[in-house]
């Protein structure tokens, strides 16, 4: 299967019906307290937030916490676990809520016949957007088990309370009932009501406190199953014949060679081949006999000049935010700084590549796969079968990295299709040369930014453009009288014609880019002004989060005020992600003679609410700190054409241990306030704290990531 | 060439016949069931396929079964002794030295042969020993910190 025959669903455009009704769910489901929810009015909010236009949500219910007759609390949902720690966190508010032990949850993730629709893990909303509908749901279970105590012990609620999985009453501690004593031979649906409150802060036991990962123990001893982990009696692994670039056409493929290997099964339709044996080494070694033709569409197109082409293709630019009079604010600048700001595309490379094993019996298909969102994957396995999608099920298992890379699932479709085929269960797993080649990039972008500063250091006209990056992070949160932004194709994909090959998501979508060059340009002025880039920054801000945020970085990284560029290889930048606030403080060291960049330390301060594990939120600012030094440094996809030069991690290199800086977080204490997003806020500041350090360093300013040591020679030839 | 290949698979006995010239990790994935071993990248860059061949860190997907004849392999799998975890598995669990847990059976066995060769190891050892092993998640701090108590408990005699 060719890459551009599969179209991926967007998830705006998923049947809204629950297919699990609740008359189908309540047949199958055994005794047990369950509450019913829906994340539909938090997702309605979000999706306004974010401009996005809306899908009818679902009315019934998207998700389910269930007490059973042995006290366990389980949780199905849609979302799956890819290693942001869900399966922590999920699970603490679910215990608190309920005044019950965090081992006695469990959750049920991402199994699309167990659990009820979800539109897919990504954008941090799995904490601020379903966490809020759970803790209601757990408090809602909570009451319904207090009323059950109260029949129970002969005791009015208002005497009684909850701790670890019992209802006790007030007064006579020995006087108590067990969850599970509760639950026994009951069916008990419940819908949130609303009309009972979820703990406030002060009340919390669990939530808000440091909890190690859950999965930890699976994880070191290899227990832990991903998708290609799977077995199933009789499967054989699949290998597809793979075009040599995006868009080519197969003329002719001699496949008899191939056909010959002991126990080798060669599937054609149309251009569709594979290769299909019991071990994948023999598949693969096998897919290499087959002697195909392709037609290559010639293109010009390369990694050097894609910039040109994409300003030439761009679409009309729309006005997301504007005030004031730019000319004006132009007109009484002391100082005006241009500067154009590019960066290439970047792959997702998740150390496990996508994989999936599907099964077909008769009408029916169930499926394992590393996705990131399972319901998509069951339509569109459902679209390419021909089947009723209420007889696909998939399930995940655990994933080995997204960053939303996996929510394109060409493996899943093709895994399906083979199997439907060959009446076996088959695996197909990519190699990472293809995992290069079907990535999604992050896209190449551009962004062109006109700014100036009065005679007393004040940020007083913006004019920003952003090409292809995407909407988020576009708009500044500087005080500025006269500003416009203006976005040239607003999302991740580019129309046809643009982008040689897919483009997507990738780890705070259009942030990265954004803020690269958002925070660079601030720096720049600031050096203009001649003051101290910290100081210039306050100068700018009203935003009171923002500037707790950034004095709070500055004071743990003791920040001295310093006129830019000192050579001490300091650098700042702050940015807004998910609702969350980061700023950032970098100190590289560059080698004048090499190019090369080690970044020493990184002070990374971050309000994000309420907090539901702390230690978890840690995790994931370090892990968006180190990811973040590839794009900032080295990660780039080299190609001509559709054709994918970036095959593996010898071409590509992402960060490794002796790149790492000593990393130093600081999560604001903010727990009155909603949570926010935390798997992905800390990676956007990356590109300009890291560029702003080289320019205090030796002065030169970077103004394309990454930033390699090729680039930095030659910006430093220049000087 | 199909070869009888006789090796000790975390100290057990194993026989298979079969081209001598594939490579361990799919034996060990497929034929042998273990799939604790992970796949990443085919061309031993990323070091998610790490097994112990007599001790010390191997590529297991640019490994020809033919090298282990009569040898020792071990794998993830093999580490814990009697239901209780290796010190470098312990290490990883208390420090969150994993997100997706994908890289950590290589990176556990190749810390093993770091520490075989290294038992008192110095940052800068440890770092070095890893280098080539790759975390995308980037646990890379947090696992130099587990390494770095395991060594320490492995000391100990545990």
């Amino acid at each position: 299967m060719k890459d551009d025959q599969y179209s991926g669903l967007e998830f705006l455009e998923q049947p809204s019906e629950m297919e699990m009704s609740r008359r189908d769910f309540f047949k199958t489901a055994g005794a047990g307290i369950y509450v019913l929810f829906t994340i539909g009015d938090s997702l309605v909010s979000w999706q306004e937030r974010q401009g996005i236009p809306q899908r009818s949500t679902p009315t019934d219910f998207n998700a389910f916490l269930k007490i059973g007759e042995d006290g366990r609390i389980a949780c199905y949902t849609g979302k799956i676990e890819m290693g942001q720690g869900v399966v922590t966190s999920l699970g603490q508010m679910l215990a608190d809520e309920l005044d019950a032990e965090v081992e006695s949850v469990d959750m049920v993730m991402g199994d699309t016949d167990l659990c009820p629709w979800d539109m897919g893990t990504f954008g941090s909303m799995s904490t601020r957007i379903f966490g809020p509908a759970l803790r209601t749901a757990g408090a809602e279970a909570r009451y319904v088990l207090l009323e059950l105590g109260s029949e129970h012990l002969k005791i009015p609620v208002e005497q009684l309370t909850t701790a670890n999985g019992f209802v006790i009453d007030k007064t006579k501690k020995e006087n108590r009932v067990s969850y599970a004593q509760l639950v026994k031979g009951k069916k008990i649906e419940r819908h949130p009501t609303g009309k009972v409150s979820v703990k406030k802060p002060s009340e919390f036991k669990i939530m808000n406190k440091s909890l190690t990962r859950r999965d930890s123990e699976e994880k070191v001893t290899g227990k832990a199953k991903y998708a290609g982990d799977i077995r199933l009696p009789g499967m054989l692994y699949a290998k597809v014949l793979r075009p040599p670039a995006h868009g080519s056409k197969l003329l002719d493929a001699d496949i008899s060679e191939a056909k010959e290997v002991e126990g080798v099964q060669v599937i054609k339709e149309g251009d569709f081949i594979a290769v299909l044996h019991k071990y994948p080494d023999v598949a693969e070694s096998s897919l290499s006999k087959i002697k195909a033709k392709f037609d290559v569409p010639k293109s010009d197109i390369d990694d050097k000049n894609i910039f040109d082409h994409l300003l030439k293709v761009a679409p009309e630019g729309k006005v997301v935010a504007k005030e004031g009079d730019l000319q004006a604010g132009q007109n009484g600048a002391k100082a005006t700084v241009e500067a154009t700001y590019f960066n290439d595309y970047v792959a997702h490379s998740p150390i496990e590549p996508h994989t999936a094993i599907a099964q077909v019996e008769g009408n029916k298909a169930t499926v394992w796969a590393s996705t990131q969102n399972p319901f998509t994957a069951k339509e569109e396995v459902a679209r390419e079968l021909g089947f009723a999608s209420q007889n696909v099920r998939v399930i995940t298992p655990f994933v080995g990295g997204g960053f939303g890379g996996k929510t394109r699932n060409l493996q899943i479709v093709e895994a399906a299709r083979l199997s439907k085929m060959t009446g076996k269960p088959v695996q197909v797993a990519y190699t990472r040369e293809e995992e290069f080649f079907f990535d999604a990039f992050r896209p190449a972008a551009i962004v062109k930014i006109k700014s100036g500063i009065t005679d007393r250091g004040k940020i007083n006209f913006w004019d920003y453009h952003v090409y292809f990056a995407g909407e988020r992070g576009a708009q500044h949160f500087y005080d500025i009288p006269n500003h416009c932004t203006t976005v040239y194709n607003s999302s991740w994909v580019g129309a046809a014609g643009s982008h040689p090959f897919a483009t997507g998501p990738w780890r705070a979508p259009g942030n990265n880019t954004n803020t690269f060059a958002r925070e660079s340009q601030i720096e720049m002025m600031a050096a203009k002004a001649g003051v101290d880039p910290v100081e210039f920054r306050l100068q700018n801000l009203t935003d009171k989060k923002m500037i707790r945020v950034l004095k709070t970085a500055a004071e743990k990284f003791g920040w001295k005020p310093m006129k830019g560029p000192s050579g001490q290889g300091f650098g700042v930048a702050c940015g807004i992600d998910a609702g969350t606030y980061v700023a950032s403080i970098a100190h590289v060291e560059v080698n004048k003679t090499t190019g090369m960049v080690q970044v020493k330390r990184v002070v990374c301060a971050q309000d994000m609410g309420l907090v539901i594990n702390p230690e978890g939120a840690t995790i994931q600012m370090e892990g968006c700190i180190t990811m973040g030094l590839g794009y900032a440094l080295s990660e780039k996809v080299v190609f001509k054409g559709g054709e994918i030069l970036t095959s593996n991690f010898d071409t590509y290199e992402i960060p490794r241990f002796s790149w790492l800086p000593k990393i130093e977080t600081v999560i604001i204490e903010n727990k009155d306030a909603d949570p926010q997003g935390g798997g992905e806020p800390a990676i956007v500041t990356m590109g300009a704290v890291v560029a702003n350090a080289i320019y205090d360093a030796v002065g030169v300013r970077l103004f394309q990531l990454p930033m390699t040591s090729d680039r930095i020679k030659e910006a430093l030839k220049k000087t | 060439m199909t070869e009888r290949i006789r090796f000790k698979l975390n100290g057990q006995p194993v026989e298979l016949t079969t081209d001598s010239e594939r490579m361990l990790l799919w034996v060990l994935r497929t034929d042998l069931g273990l799939t604790g071993t992970k796949f990443g990248c085919g061309e031993s860059f990323c070091g998610a396929c790490t097994v112990l061949v007599d001790d010390l860190a191997v590529r297991s997907c640019a490994t020809p079964l033919k090298n282990v004849q009569d040898k020792g392999v071990t794998t993830i799998e093999g580490l814990a002794k009697g239901g209780k975890l290796h010190p470098l598995q312990k290490a990883f669990v208390e420090h969150d030295a994993l997100q997706c847990g994908y890289c950590t059976p290589g990176m556990i066995m190749n810390a093993f042969s770091v520490l075989k060769k290294h038992p008192h190891p110095t940052v800068a050892e440890i770092i070095e020993g890893m280098d080539d092993n790759f975390c995308r998640c980037g646990a890379h701090n947090r696992i130099i910190q587990a390494i770095q108590v395991a060594a320490k408990e492995m000391e100990r005699g545990n």
